[in-house]
């Protein structure tokens, strides 16, 4: 009995290591055919990455992003929002490059028609998509340029950096949780969001309004709207505000942040963010709280 | 009596609170001013010829449509030209607009303004054509295409058959049937000259038979005409679909993606066919149009032949105002009209009614989880999968879209119309239809 | 004048909701549950009640504090759950197991996957079947019936025709010896053997079906495909040996057939999209049934056959379409 069944053990490991023995010569063989030679260096490259697979470098993940970065054996013209210039620091180092400076970016709605601002007049009633909306009617407050409220932008954000603010009606967007990767952008059906410098010590001046109606039209459905008058263009020495049709547009790369453009807009649509408290002019402070 | 007929695949049975269907049709006086839009029709705008300033008569043309698919504009009124600027049209966007300060109402010459019923028409087909092309006409049922596109037969195609939509299946919409009722011996007369542009033998009316009087006085004249027939057909909605029509007529069924011609017909709207008797026979351009004001909202329901570009609060005032808890008023129908969210907006070629709602019949149930019950399936008369298409857009999978045929869809709005659970599956097939228009664009250039 | 509503197209909405469509199922099952009580007693009333308010307080309680949704107690899909659980164990059960099963049926069958309408398999059946192999004795030891029972747990027990006649065909008996000692036909269609507290009344059942039929809450197609399956392969395998098989009869009236072809079948959420699809599925689930019935080793096999079917509804509606207009051109 006890042969037996040694015999049948015996038996049975010869036979399994045989078999086992075959199918590995067989997988080193497939293995040696159809072995894809890959760049290490993508593999470390990937793993410096933050691994978000955001879409923010405008490939599809942080893979591709690393291929292509290897491929073309400079980080130039590549940017990875949510690591920032640290990353590609990092990865320069490793891979024995320079890194170019890269400019933090942020996400800034243009539009601050609340429901105090710019009160609805009628009601929406239909599927709470901006695309649906803005395709249906020019939105509850009227003006066809201005945020209709329905969140694309806060569902496309994968950073938890956007939230809708119920009693504005508008999102509102975290400076410290915002990696600039573009989705909300991509989102809106208004062009509303728009990529910003983020400005030293995260202070920013922008035009809140995107309305290229006439001055009167705009202000009927909107109080902050931009009417287009001007003065903000004449105020600056830097050339930094163009106005077309109807709208006027800091440019954030020609804007040193003087803060003379805000105060002379009649309806309040220059705004400033993360700047202390003017003494003179009181009612600036609330509108920091709501934009901070 | 023929045999009831209707299309196949799915359709609704909405309630048809034809409330105006009694009421005859009153001319309105032209309001104080008019706001006539450049673009209202499909295709391209159309280009004013006339300035701030200038004297405009009634019938005179304002603006003309340059492109294939455009039509021409002409002023409903007679008066000066206050401005050409935007206003808000349906949707609350601004578009284009000859705005016209109503002086008097002297007509241009060459309109014969005479009630008396003209009916035979000397004209080849071509002068029938651009005679209408002249003057403006657009399909009235709501699609507003230009309609001497239509009455041109494609190269290599043949037109068997010309089908007249009398269908009007929207609920509480009674324009056509009271324009059937009324001016039966002129639409007559204008499907005549629509056969002869077409060069076909036998046009069929279709007409539900929730309107016998209209079945009865247009069979009646028809006995007159060689070629034209009435067919009634079962009420169900989207009969009045261009291709549920043919379907329901003929029985044939235009493929996807393809136009009626295809199966050799071609399909116009009874009031298309008045707008051509009065084009044709009585150089009449399209500057008025019947309009019904109804629903359940508005006081006295009625049918008004109005001047294009009259403000809809107009006619709402005519029809005895709103009450104070109206909260919806609809350009068109109740299934696929638009909620307007200012009643100051203009009439257009494409109007066929203004509705009024109370908060309670407005609003939309309130939103629930699928419960995948399949009846958006059984009632889509293109026999997509509305729940699947709407959840593929929604988390826009637009191929996908593209691929359980998205583009077949018309937005009769039955899925919508049906559903339990009020998911808002028009609204998400809208999107997904729109983004997949736009890949199918790229993709051919 | 108000502030006016803006909405897409169109503006009209038919009379239906999830609730009443869920609480006109819930109303069609009243004749089974009344020919329940007439039978079992006071036993079947206590398990129904137990299985619907359970089913309600689990759901109740997932939806509170695990998904922290809106409540959805009330919108009648809980209940059917709880009363097709309770129609599906039998009436002497004891109260605890019908806990238990309630739990997960709603827990793992339906709040698992989202809740109403994303569940992949029929919650109740989901709930049957753990029953079934967690506690095999308790659930095949069936009460018999008898007429205004007002008798508990310690009824007499005797086996279901199913169980009976599977039993016996497999000592080696025949069926014609066999059948006289089950209750006839007439007994059969009107409710009076052995079985699962609803399962028992055919009768109950069609007329159940026949209102949901007429209301539009379901369409003909699994029922009819289902019961027709099981008809047809019953049939000829009866003909071929009528002494090992049972006719085609007494399997449609005997056991969960009917409560399975239409109730179960029937779930919106667990069921095929298009029509052709519902046939499909009508007829896995009745081959399933015949073959689990006279080869499998469970004398009954509705629960299971609908829950494998369940497994292919995806596959289901990919593969079937409804028929899209224009796809053939007919030219006549």
């Amino acid at each position: 009995m006890n042969e037996l069944f040694n015999e049948i053990t015996l038996f049975s490991v010869v036979s399994l290591g045989a078999i086992g023995g075959v199918a590995a010569i067989i997988l080193f063989m497939v293995a040696q055919k159809f072995r894809v030679i890959e760049d290490p260096r993508i593999d470390i490259v990937e793993g410096l990455l933050p691994g978000a697979n955001c879409g923010g470098c405008g490939l599809a993940g942080c893979r591709a992003l690393a291929e292509a970065i290897v491929k073309d054996e400079s980080l130039e013209g590549f940017n990875c929002p949510p690591g920032g210039s640290d990353v590609m620091q990092q990865i320069a180092e490793a891979m024995g490059w320079e890194a170019g400076e890269q400019t933090p970016m942020v996400a800034v709605l243009r539009c601050n028609g609340t429901r105090e601002f710019a009160p609805p007049k009628v009601q929406y009633d239909s599927a709470m998509t901006c695309t649906f909306a803005h395709s249906l009617f020019s939105g509850e407050g009227g003006c066809p340029f201005g945020c209709l409220g329905c969140g694309d932008c806060v569902r496309a954000c994968d950073f938890d950096a956007m939230y809708m603010d119920p009693e504005s009606g508008l999102p509102v967007i975290l400076d410290e949780k915002c990696v600039a990767c573009g989705a909300c952008v991509k989102a809106c059906p208004r062009d509303i969001i728009e990529m910003r410098k983020k400005g030293k010590k995260n202070r920013r001046i922008f035009v809140s309004c995107i309305n290229r109606e006439k001055g009167g039209v705009a202000r009927k459905n909107c109080k902050v709207a931009c009417i287009g008058c001007g003065r903000c263009v004449k105020e600056c020495r830097f050339e930094a505000i163009t106005m077309e049709n109807n709208l006027a547009y800091i440019d954030y790369n020609k804007c040193t942040l003087c803060r003379k453009c805000a105060p002379v807009c009649p309806t309040n649509a220059i705004h400033e963010l993360n700047f202390p408290v003017r003494k003179k002019k009181p009612a600036d402070t609330d509108k920091q709280e709501k934009n901070v | 009596m023929h045999q009831l007929k209707t299309f196949v695949i799915g359709g609704v049975h909405p309630p048809e609170k034809k409330l105006a269907e009694k009421q005859p049709i009153v001319r309105l006086d032209p309001p104080k001013t008019v706001s006539i839009l450049l673009s209202q029709h499909l295709g391209a705008p159309a280009v004013p010829v006339v300035a701030k300033g200038d004297k405009v008569l009634a019938g005179q043309i304002i603006a003309r449509g340059e492109s294939f698919i455009s039509a021409n504009i002409h002023s409903s009124v007679s008066g000066t030209v206050a401005k050409v600027d935007g206003v808000p049209d349906t949707s609350g966007y601004r578009k284009q607009a000859i705005i016209i300060n109503v002086e008097g109402d002297e007509w241009a010459e060459g309109v014969d303004r005479d009630e008396a019923f003209v009916r035979d028409c000397q004209m080849s087909p071509e002068e029938i054509v651009s005679r209408v092309k002249d003057c403006g006409v657009v399909g009235l049922g709501g699609a507003t295409f230009p309609s001497h596109v239509k009455l041109k037969v494609p190269k290599g195609k043949k037109a068997e058959y010309l089908i007249i939509n009398g269908v009007e299946c929207e609920p509480c919409l009674t324009a056509d049937h009271r324009l059937m009722l009324e001016k039966g011996n002129e639409i007559m007369a204008g499907i005549s000259i629509q056969m002869k542009a077409l060069g076909v033998g036998r046009a069929i009316i279709g007409i539900e038979n929730n309107k016998p009087d209209a079945i009865n006085n247009l069979s009646e004249i028809a006995r007159e005409y060689e070629g034209i027939e009435v067919q009634p057909l079962k009420v169900k909605y989207p009969q009045g679909a261009e291709k549920q029509l043919i379907k329901a007529v003929v029985g044939r069924e235009v493929p996807s993606g393809k136009l009626p011609i295809e199966v050799g017909c071609v399909v116009h709207n009874v009031g298309t066919a008045f707008a051509v008797y009065e084009a044709v026979q009585k150089n009449k351009p399209l500057v008025e149009r019947v309009v019904t004001v109804s629903g359940d909202s508005v006081r006295k329901p009625s049918n008004f032949m109005v001047r294009i570009g009259t403000p809809v609060s107009e006619l709402i005032e005519a029809a005895g105002g709103l009450p104070e808890d109206t909260s919806k008023v609809v350009n068109g129908g109740p299934m696929m009209g638009k909620a307007l969210n200012d009643i100051s907006v203009p009439v257009t070629k494409g109007t066929s009614g203004i509705l009024a709602f109370p908060g309670s019949e407005s609003r939309r149930p309130a939103e629930q989880n699928c419960i995948r019950c399949a009846r958006c399936l059984t009632v889509c008369p293109m026999g997509l999968e509305p729940y699947l298409l709407s959840a593929l857009a929604e988390k826009q999978r637009f191929e996908d879209c593209e691929m359980e045929r998205i583009m077949d869809c018309m937005e009769c709005g039955s899925c919508l119309y049906i559903c339990p659970s009020g998911k808002p599956l028009l609204d998400y097939i809208r999107v997904g239809k729109n983004r997949v228009g736009i890949m199918i664009r790229e993709r051919s250039h | 004048m108000k502030v006016l509503t803006v909405s897409g197209s169109p503006h009209f909405h038919a009379d239906h909701s999830v609730s009443r469509i869920m609480y006109g199922v819930v109303f069609s099952l009243i004749p089974a549950m009344l020919v329940s009580f007439y039978f079992f007693g006071l036993a079947a009333i206590l398990v129904t009640l137990t299985a619907v308010v359970s089913c309600m307080a689990f759901e109740f309680l997932i939806q509170k504090y695990l998904i922290r949704g809106p409540m959805t107690i009330f919108d009648g899909s809980a209940i059917i759950t709880g009363v097709l659980l309770a129609f599906n164990v039998p009436a002497n059960l004891p109260l605890g197991i019908v806990v238990i099963g309630a739990a997960v049926a709603i827990g793992m069958g339906k709040m698992t996957f989202g809740g109403l309408g994303k569940n992949p398999f029929n919650p109740a059946l989901v709930g049957r079947v753990f029953l079934m192999i967690s506690f095999p004795v308790q659930m095949t030891t069936y009460p018999e019936p008898s007429a205004f029972s007002t008798r508990l747990a310690d009824a007499v027990t005797g086996p279901t025709p199913l169980t009976f006649l599977k039993g016996g065909v497999d000592q080696g008996e025949k069926v014609s010896e066999l059948m006289p000692q089950i209750p006839d036909y007439a007994n059969m269609m009107l409710g009076n053997m052995g079985g699962s507290v609803g399962e028992v009344s055919a009768l109950a059942i069609i007329l159940g079906g026949l209102y949901m039929l007429a209301r539009r809450i379901i369409s003909w197609h699994i029922p009819v495909s289902y019961l027709g399956t099981a008809a047809i392969l019953s049939a000829i395998f009866w003909m071929v040996n009528p002494e090992v098989y049972p006719d085609p009869l007494f399997h449609l009236m005997a056991g969960g057939l009917m409560l399975g072809a239409i109730y179960m079948a029937t779930d919106y959420a667990t069921s095929p999209m298009s029509k052709t699809g519902m046939i499909i599925f009508g007829i896995g689930c009745g081959l399933l049934t015949v073959i689990i019935r006279l080869f499998g080793a469970y004398p009954e096999g509705v629960a299971f056959s609908i829950l494998i079917m369940n497994a292919f509804v995806p596959l289901i509606n990919r593969g079937f379409k409804p028929k899209r207009f224009g796809e053939e051109i007919k030219n006549g």
